[in-house]
């Protein structure tokens, strides 16, 4: 798990660089922004974190914890509840690696001491690790459980 | 026809957690109605944005991996009693959804 996070890491990383050095790199997303459209839909899952976090390098921590069923019997409604001791978390992202859409939902703070934690439903297509991720002071922290489900939830 | 509820409860760790539930059916795009087999068009909440006092705090992205009726639920460290908490979402098709609670 760790050297495929890091093998993404580089990976884009690189892409980044070389994006940044030929000026094609858009700054990062504005707070407050719309709906971040190129997080969403059928993108693989570093992908979705650059369009949404504008970083793909990862660490893991013990500072973010994932609370979910190790077990859900119905992949349509899955209760997650992401929580962290981080301070001056900036946003959170979900993603549910073998779902069509890997990026399922994210949490855009702007003040007011939000961020500890974020909870949703979210639906599961079949077993898979959900990856959470936050970012807080500028870097992004993840941790990751695998949810087993019996019956998928994403329709089709 | 929609409908968004709001609870706001006292945190442990001082603030308070927010729980919204909107009415939502929440569809992918992928479903076919299983009589005429046709696709049914994509439907879902795309942001929901919280605000202390008025002034924007938080704003969750949602998507089509979100289940049906959402309920989303997030904590706020700073609110304490007398504060007003809104919530407002708007969804793919323009329709949008508010409410609004006094923190007792």
């Amino acid at each position: 798990m760790k050297r495929r996070i890091f093998l993404k890491g580089s990976v884009a990383a690189s892409t980044l660089a070389v994006a940044a050095g030929a000026g094609l790199l858009s700054p990062t997303r504005v707070l407050a922004a719309a709906w971040p459209e190129s997080a969403f839909g059928p993108r693989p899952e570093a992908e979705a974190l650059e369009a949404f976090f504008g970083s793909s390098d990862v660490v893991e921590s013990d500072e973010v914890s994932l609370k979910a069923p190790l077990q859900a019997e119905n992949g349509a409604v899955v209760p997650i509840k992401v929580m962290t001791s981080l301070a001056n978390v900036e946003s959170i992202g979900v993603i549910v690696v073998k779902n069509p859409a890997p990026f399922t939902t994210g949490l855009e703070v702007m003040g007011g001491g939000a961020g500890a934690m974020y909870s949703a439903r979210i639906k599961m297509g079949q077993t898979s690790p959900v990856n959470c991720y936050v970012k807080a002071g500028g870097k992004i922290y993840m941790t990751s459980q695998e949810i087993k489900v019996t019956v998928g939830g994403c329709g089709g | 026809m929609a409908s968004t509820k709001m609870k706001i409860k006292k945190s442990a760790e001082g603030g308070h957690d927010v729980m919204v539930l909107a009415k939502h059916p929440m569809e992918t795009g992928l479903r076919k109605d299983k009589k005429t087999g046709e696709k049914i068009p994509a439907h879902f909440i795309k942001t929901m944005e919280f605000a202390l006092n008025g002034t924007a705090v938080a704003q969750a992205d949602l998507g089509t991996g979100v289940s049906a009726n959402p309920l989303i639920s997030i904590h706020l460290a700073n609110s304490k009693s007398g504060d007003t908490i809104t919530v407002s979402w708007v969804d793919n098709m323009g329709e949008s959804d508010s409410a609004e609670k006094t923190v007792s």
